[in-house]
Formats: C-alpha cells, sequence, structure tokens
C-alpha cells in the first residue's frame, strides 16, 4: 500500500507539534542520561533517542478512547501520549508520584486513565495484550483502536506469530507498529530472520501492511492517521513497518560494539528532528527565535519533572506489598 | 438434591455465570465446535454463540494473553488451557502480566480473568498430559490457585473467582470429571479461600487437595478399620494457603501426612510441611511425612503408572510409620 497523501499537506501549526513533541523527547532522555550518570536513575535505561518520530506520528493517530501497549522503551510513547513528564520523572528516580508508584522503573509506565498499558520487558509480550484490549472492544461494540508497539526483534517471537494471527483471524482493531531499527539488542536483523521484510509476514496473516520512513514524522502520522481511521471502520487489523534507527546504544549498559560508525553516522543525517525543523525552516514556518522559544519551554518542563521528582518522597518500605493483589491493595 | 458429575457442575457453573453476565465469555482450544476435550463446554456453542464460546488456535500464549487483556478491557473472561503441560506454553503471560501488572503499575491495573485447565494424571496419557504443576503456579504472588476436589467446589468456585478481581486459576483433576455426587439444590458460590475438614479424627491429619483428596478419603477408610481416626482436611485453595486448618487440625491429632499429586522435591507438599514446622513445632509428636508422586516423568504403562502415583497403601502405610 502507498501514500495517497503528500507530506506537505499537513497544516503547519500540526508540524510545529510534532517538532516539540520530538524535542520533548529527545531532550527529556539526553536529560535522563545525566541522571543516569549521578545515579539518580538506576537499572535499565532504554533510550529512543533517533526514533521520536515513529512514538509522535502514531500518537496523531490516536484519540483519547484507543489503548496503547508499548515496550521497554517507551519514554517518547508515554511522553507523546501525555502522560506528564513529572509523573515518570518520578518513576526513573523510583518514587511514590512516579506513574507506577516506583514499582515500574523506565521499562513499565503505565497510565490507565490514557489508556498507557506499559511497557513490557517481555519481547512480544505485550502484543497478546493488545490483541485482547481489542477483543474486549470488539465484543461490547466500541469503535476503538489498540495501538501496538514492539521492535523488530519480537519478530522472532512466538507471541508475535500468534498475536498476528488471531488478530487476523477475528478481525480486531489492532494497529500493530512495528519499530524497524535493525537490531535485536545487538544483532542485526539479517542475522536472525530469514525473511527480513517485515510486511511479508503481515502479509501471510492477510494484514494490510504500510512501510513507512520512521525518520519523517509526517510520513509516519499520515501513515498512522490512515491506518488507524482504516481499523476503526472495521478493516480489522493493520501493520505498520516504521524503518527507524537508535542512534545511542541499547541501553546504559551496552558498549554498541556490533554496530559500524559510518552506519551510524548516516542515519544521523536522517535525524527525524533535523529533518523536520529544516523543512519548516525553508517553508519560512520557523526562524531561530521559535525554535530558541521552543528549547526554552521545554528545559523549563524538564527542570520542573526533575525538581518535582527529586521532591518527592519514596513510598514506605512498609508498603513493598501493597498492590500484589487487591486484597493487598486495600490493607 | 439432584445427581450430576464433576464435569456437569463445571459446565452449569460457566453456564450460569454466562447467563447473569454479559462480560462473561470462554475461549481455549475446541472449546466450541469439538464441545471440549474434556465436554466441559459441551452444548454451550449452541446456547451462547461464536462469539461467546470462542474456539480457539493452538497459540496457549496469544489466547491466555488475550485474556488478559479482554479482562483489563472490561470483560471477564474465562479461558480454558486443555492441561497444565501445555500452560507452560502460556507461562509467560500468566506469569510476566496476569500476575505482575496490578503490582507493577502501581495498583492502577486489574486482571480479573480465570483461568480454567486440567491437571493429574492416572489416564495413561503419559508425561506430556499429566503432570501436577499446581504447585509452581501457588509460588506465584499476585495469583490466586484453587483445586475444587468435590463437585459441590467444581460447581461453586467460579463465580467467585469471576468476581475477583484478580487471576484465578482453577485446577480440574481430569481424573474428577467422571465423578458423580449429589449437588443440594440451588446450590452456588462457595467460598475461595480456606482449607476444610472433610473428615473428623483425632489421631493423624491427612492434608489433600484435587486428586488427592480421595486418596486420603480411601486412607482414612482403611485405617478407621484399623482402629486409627485420621482427619482429612482439602486445602481447596493453593494459593492463599489457609495454614491455620492445618495448624488446627494437627494440635488436635499430633500426627500429620501431606500428600501430593507433584513432585516431592520443591511440592506444595514441602511449603505445607514446612508451614506444619514452623506453626506445630510443639504439637507434634511425630516428624511430618510426605506421600507425593515418585520423581519421574508421569510413564504410559499402568503398573508403572499406579507405582508413580500417590496410593491409598502408600498413605496407611506412612501412618503407621508415624507409629504412636
Amino acid at each position: 500500500m502507498t501514500l495517497s497523501r503528500p507530506p506537505g499537506d499537513v497544516e503547519v501549526d500540526a508540524r510545529r507539534h510534532l517538532l516539540t513533541e520530538m524535542l520533548r523527547i529527545r531532550r527529556f532522555e539526553e536529560r535522563c542520561v545525566e541522571l543516569y550518570s549521578a545515579t539518580e536513575i538506576r537499572g535499565f535505561l532504554h533510550l529512543s533517542i533517533g526514533e521520536e518520530a515513529c512514538a509522535v506520528g502514531v500518537m496523531q493517530a490516536l484519540g483519547a478512547e484507543d489503548a496503547i501497549v508499548s515496550t521497554y522503551r517507551e519514554h517518547g510513547h508515554a511522553l507523546a501520549r501525555g502522560l506528564s513528564m513529572r509523573s515518570i520523572m518520578a518513576e526513573l528516580e523510583g518514587k511514590v508520584d512516579g506513574c507506577s508508584r516506583g514499582r515500574g522503573g523506565s521499562m513499565h509506565l503505565f497510565d490507565v486513565d490514557a489508556r498507557f498499558y506499559g511497557g513490557n520487558a517481555i519481547v512480544a509480550g505485550g502484543l497478546p495484550l493488545a490483541v485482547g484490549l481489542a477483543l474486549a472492544d470488539h465484543l461490547t461494540g466500541r469503535q476503538r483502536v489498540t495501538a501496538c508497539f514492539f521492535g523488530d526483534g519480537a519478530v522472532a517471537e512466538g507471541e508475535f506469530h500468534e498475536s498476528m494471527n488471531l488478530a487476523a483471524l477475528w478481525h480486531l482493531p489492532v494497529l500493530f507498529c512495528c519499530e524497524n531499527n535493525l537490531y535485536a539488542m545487538g544483532t542485526s536483523l539479517s542475522l536472525t530472520e530469514s525473511e527480513t521484510d517485515l510486511s511479508l509476514k503481515a502479509a501471510a496473516y492477510r494484514m494490510p501492511s504500510w512501510e513507512v520512513d520512521g525518520m519523517d514524522v509526517v510520513a509516519v502520522a499520515q501513515a498512522a492517521e490512515e491506518a488507524a481511521a482504516a481499523v476503526r471502520a472495521g478493516g480489522g487489523p493493520h501493520f505498520l513497518e516504521l524503518r527507524t534507527y537508535r542512534f545511542r546504544a541499547h541501553s546504559m549498559y551496552d558498549p554498541d560494539r556490533y554496530r559500524d560508525k559510518t552506519e551510524i553516522e548516516a542515519w544521523r543525517h536522517r535525524d527525524p528532528i533535523t529533518l523536520l525543523g529544516d523543512q519548516l525552516r525553508a517553508s519560512g514556518d520557523l526562524d531561530d527565535i521559535a525554535l530558541e522559544t521552543m528549547e526554552g519551554d521545554i528545559v523549563g518542563e524538564i527542570d520542573d519533572a526533575v525538581e518535582f521528582a527529586a521532591a518527592s518522597a519514596l513510598e514506605p518500605a512498609e508498603d513493598l506489598e501493597r498492590f500484589v493483589t487487591t486484597m493487598e491493595t486495600e490493607r | 438434591m439432584s445427581s450430576c458429575t464433576y464435569r456437569e457442575a463445571v459446565r452449569e457453573a460457566i453456564r450460569q455465570a454466562m447467563l447473569a453476565d454479559e462480560r462473561v465469555f470462554c475461549m481455549g482450544e475446541d472449546i466450541g465446535h469439538y464441545g471440549g476435550c474434556y465436554a466441559v463446554t459441551l452444548g454451550l456453542l449452541e446456547e451462547f454463540g461464536p462469539e461467546r464460546i470462542r474456539d480457539t488456535p493452538l497459540s496457549e500464549s496469544a489466547f491466555v494473553g488475550a485474556g488478559i487483556g479482554a479482562a483489563l478491557g472490561g470483560l471477564r473472561p474465562i479461558v480454558e488451557v486443555m492441561t497444565v503441560n501445555f500452560s507452560l506454553l502460556a507461562l509467560d503471560q500468566i506469569l510476566n502480566n496476569a500476575a505482575t501488572l496490578r503490582y507493577m503499575s502501581g495498583g492502577q491495573l486489574s486482571v480479573p480473568l480465570v483461568i480454567r485447565m486440567a491437571t493429574g494424571a492416572g489416564r495413561q496419557v503419559a508425561a506430556q498430559h499429566s503432570h501436577s504443576l499446581e504447585g509452581w503456579y501457588a509460588h506465584i504472588p499476585g495469583l490466586r490457585v484453587l483445586a475444587p476436589a468435590t463437585i459441590e467446589d467444581a460447581r461453586g468456585m467460579l463465580q467467585p473467582a469471576l468476581d475477583d478481581p484478580d487471576p484465578v486459576i482453577i485446577f480440574e483433576h481430569a481424573g474428577l470429571y467422571n465423578d458423580k455426587g449429589d449437588l443440594p439444590g440451588g446450590a452456588g458460590p462457595v467460598a475461595i479461600e480456606g482449607a476444610v475438614a472433610r473428615r473428623e479424627g483425632q489421631d493423624v491429619t491427612l492434608v489433600a487437595y484435587g486428586g488427592t483428596l480421595r486418596v486420603a478419603l480411601g486412607a482414612a477408610e482403611e485405617l478407621a478399620a484399623a482402629g486409627v481416626s485420621a482427619e482429612v482436611v482439602d486445602l481447596r485453595c493453593l494459593r492463599p494457603l489457609d495454614s491455620a486448618t492445618v495448624a488446627a487440625s494437627v494440635a488436635k491429632t499430633h500426627r500429620v501426612v501431606v500428600l501430593d499429586e507433584g513432585w516431592r522435591t520443591g511440592s506444595l507438599a514441602a511449603e505445607v510441611a514446612s508451614r506444619v514446622g514452623e506453626d506445630c513445632f510443639y504439637d507434634l509428636d511425630a516428624p511430618v511425612a510426605r506421600v507425593c508422586t515418585a520423581e519421574v516423568p508421569i510413564p504410559y504403562a499402568k503398573h508403572l503408572e499406579d507405582a508413580a502415583l500417590p496410593q491409598v497403601s502408600d498413605v496407611v502405610a506412612a501412618v503407621h510409620r508415624l507409629g504412636g
């Protein structure tokens, strides 16, 4: 399937909004690196720097009633979905005001009001959940979409194939969003898949699939809007392959030995933020002053989130067993 | 009073739950057109239609996970997994999602899901259809694990399990489906917590659950003929485990034998025995004894399978070894 609309069709304000959202994610994660070095954040920290267009683009297509299932590389998804930066930062610092009360950390952000069903740290483990959320919508006649993010590594898992089959078989309203950054942790797609064209896997389940430039946020937004509209209209599940790249290592522990520096450099030339920024400048819709204002607002939001997280309390250790079950929640 | 089988009791529990609440639906392998591999769901497809009695592909991980997602989405799914051996294919979903989501989300999410599965040996179906892994599931915080051993519990545990806001696994011992018994008229929900004494006694406590309850009751019968009065405690709920009822019985009898169709090492029986050691040390007149399945994959040949499983004679012998 090809895109029917040219990129220039989206309103200037909307494109500025896309740029702002991508910058929020980029600057937030850059601050996370500093906080990690300062040992304020611990555990695994998976950055999506370079992949911001995927999160921001897809979220444009979703309404408040839609659901999102995400992965362990999810700061971008959560921010773009509208979870407060404060609650995310507090979660990364393990504080009680974190969106998961410090029980999840970077990989497990949840917000039931935003219908954000969390980061799943088991590769492909979120796909069956997305199928079930969509099944609930199907059985109750609700016209909602469940967007399910996963990486290229997930396509090697049985849960991917089981879920794709079940969603297609039952014609369920799932928007599968594969963020193909070419590496499953440190092993390239070509070393793990007999068929590296992921759209063919969707085709095997008779699912419409769209290959999208995941570094072009406008293209992602357009594809997601069209696919989500088709899903919402009863067209069954759709599959978006978002071709993207992470500029940073897999996690803070990763020495990144498996990627050629020239490859990383080449992808950096396709930085989604620079791409959109340059387009807006070329059309006279963005200047240095506007960009400085944008950056200033974002720094302000991040400073506020960091301050909020620092001031937030730690949950008392006596509450360790709360929330294991409802019984223990209500103690 | 009406007479029915264990199988019919489970079926009636599903029917009534589906009639009472539109949010309840079933999915699993061969539950619809085939009628259920143990015929539990026979006739339900005709009564409720394919939207609510959903035949699934052989995709345990996907349909158990879809049950979790549907529960998150406001429904009350009953997912049938053919046997506990097959449930291993869905263990990721059960442990990493169903049991974990409430905690990991800081109490925001609820997974009101019921998973039913057959367990246990005794039908000569060998090592990949016969194991008793209830103890593994009982190990996991965030789950409630039930083992209905009687027709009344088979009929009554499902509705409160559906009402539970957290995931519940119900283990139905495959050897019980044909058991016949009387169900009091209007039999309905039962408590899904707490053990219960199925037979009163003074001299020794036999702790059992699921498929081993009848072994314990059989042993109690034989022991009575030999002048030993055995109390039989049915655990019923394997998580959370009711230590108090066991301890109260041991305080009376001062001796205990724990039965388990799981393997001895790291078993549920090990947990019960350990708790008796912790709670009842000064009440005991003899060491805690266990009768478990032999540590082998369940074999096919009848005489070998019988030799592997806890038998009435094993329990009687264990009681006699306690002396007194």
